[in-house]
């Protein structure tokens, strides 16, 4: 399973790992709706660091579209909460 | 994945294959695929090159803060030896802010410094990325025929969009915070300009609105304390190498230029 860290890269995480994920997922979603900051914000670097942790980068050579995709490190709780819909993160 | 993680691949692939989709030859694809990656690596160098030149103006701010610090420094010594302690007080004043701006640039170069770094690293990703976008969609071209050729390319296209998508939201991010420090700045340009940090000399009557942002933004125990050191250092050491420092303030007394743009 490719998971992507936006502005970071991509890390190869085997799929026994995914349940895992989706709990941190679930958490960071809770936190966002109850517009926890504090918790939100250390759910999140969980997450992140368990796909460091437990992934292996993909090369640079490799073209492969990911699974999941994870906002970026520095994401606010506003743009988790805008869920990063409408124009902005594609060019063109 | 229904979550934050399911709803942000769900938004990149849409676009990704909205972007794909203009195209329904594959051949035609391929080409406008590449062709999209190559402007966007040209947008990196572009943002790269935008994020160097805001730091160098930083950095010139900060070197004419500096200066300005070591003359009002100068010039409070010059004015507690002559006995006028309300002058070397707002010269000290006048320091103390701009030490606050100095920190507060420092670290807005530091940043800056981290997001040149960033924007290099995913721009030789990037590139990487294409040049091996490039050298699969030849060996397709030469190799299949249309129909093969499209379903042995979507998963690399795939792969090289979602890499354009991400380094598209790297560079936004990484300029939009570059925008913010302009705007800071321009702020620091235009208390420098109000005189905020100017040489005592120009002091006078109409210093109403230099005097407000003094009040607002300097903090007046640190001032007091600077003072107090200040007259200990002078009534020690009386003479010996302050003396000497004393003709400084007139020598750095170069004109402040308004604008450093």
């Amino acid at each position: 399973m490719i998971v992507r860290i936006s502005t970071e890269g991509q890390y190869e995480i085997a799929d026994a790992d995914a349940g895992e994920l989706n709990k941190l997922d679930a958490r960071a979603v809770e936190a966002c709706e109850a517009s926890d900051e504090a918790a939100f914000h250390e759910v999140f670097t969980q997450l992140l660091d368990y796909v460091r942790s437990h992934g292996e980068p993909v090369g640079d050579d490799d073209l492969i579209g990911s699974d999941i995709i994870l906002p970026p490190p520095d994401v606010s709780l506003a743009e988790a909460r805008a869920e990063f819909q409408g124009e902005g993160l594609i060019p063109g | 994945m229904p979550g934050l993680s399911g709803r942000m691949s769900t938004v990149v692939k849409a676009k990704i294959s909205k972007l794909l989709d203009r195209a329904e030859d594959p051949s035609e694809t391929l080409e406008y695929s590449y062709q999209k990656q190559i402007e966007l690596l040209q947008n990196v160098k572009k943002g790269i090159a935008d994020v160097v030149t805001s730091k160098k103006r930083l950095q010139l701010q900060e070197e004419k803060l500096q200066q300005q610090v070591v003359k009002l420094d100068t010039q409070a010594r010059q004015a507690l030896a002559a006995g006028n302690e309300d002058l070397a007080r707002t010269a000290l004043e006048r320091k103390n802010v701009a030490q606050t701006e100095l920190q507060s640039l420092d670290s807005q170069v530091a940043q800056l410094e981290q997001q040149q770094e960033q924007m290099t690293a995913s721009e030789q990703k990037l590139r990487t990325k294409i040049e091996q976008f490039r050298s699969k969609k030849e060996v397709v071209k030469a190799q299949y025929s249309a129909a093969e050729a499209q379903v042995r390319i979507s998963e690399a296209a795939t792969g090289v969009g979602e890499e354009m998508a991400d380094v598209g939201l790297a560079m936004q991010r990484a300029l939009d915070k570059t925008e913010n420090m302009k705007a800071r700045a321009d702020a620091v340009q235009e208390l420098e300009a109000a005189g905020t940090f100017d040489d005592l000399t120009s002091l006078g009557s109409g210093d109403d609105d230099i005097d407000r942002q003094l009040a607002q933004l300097s903090s007046t125990s640190e001032v007091d304390a600077d003072l107090a050191k200040m007259k200990a250092e002078l009534g020690q050491g009386a003479g010996s190498p302050a003396a000497g420092q004393l003709g400084a303030g007139e020598s750095g007394g170069q004109p402040a230029e308004g604008q450093a743009s």
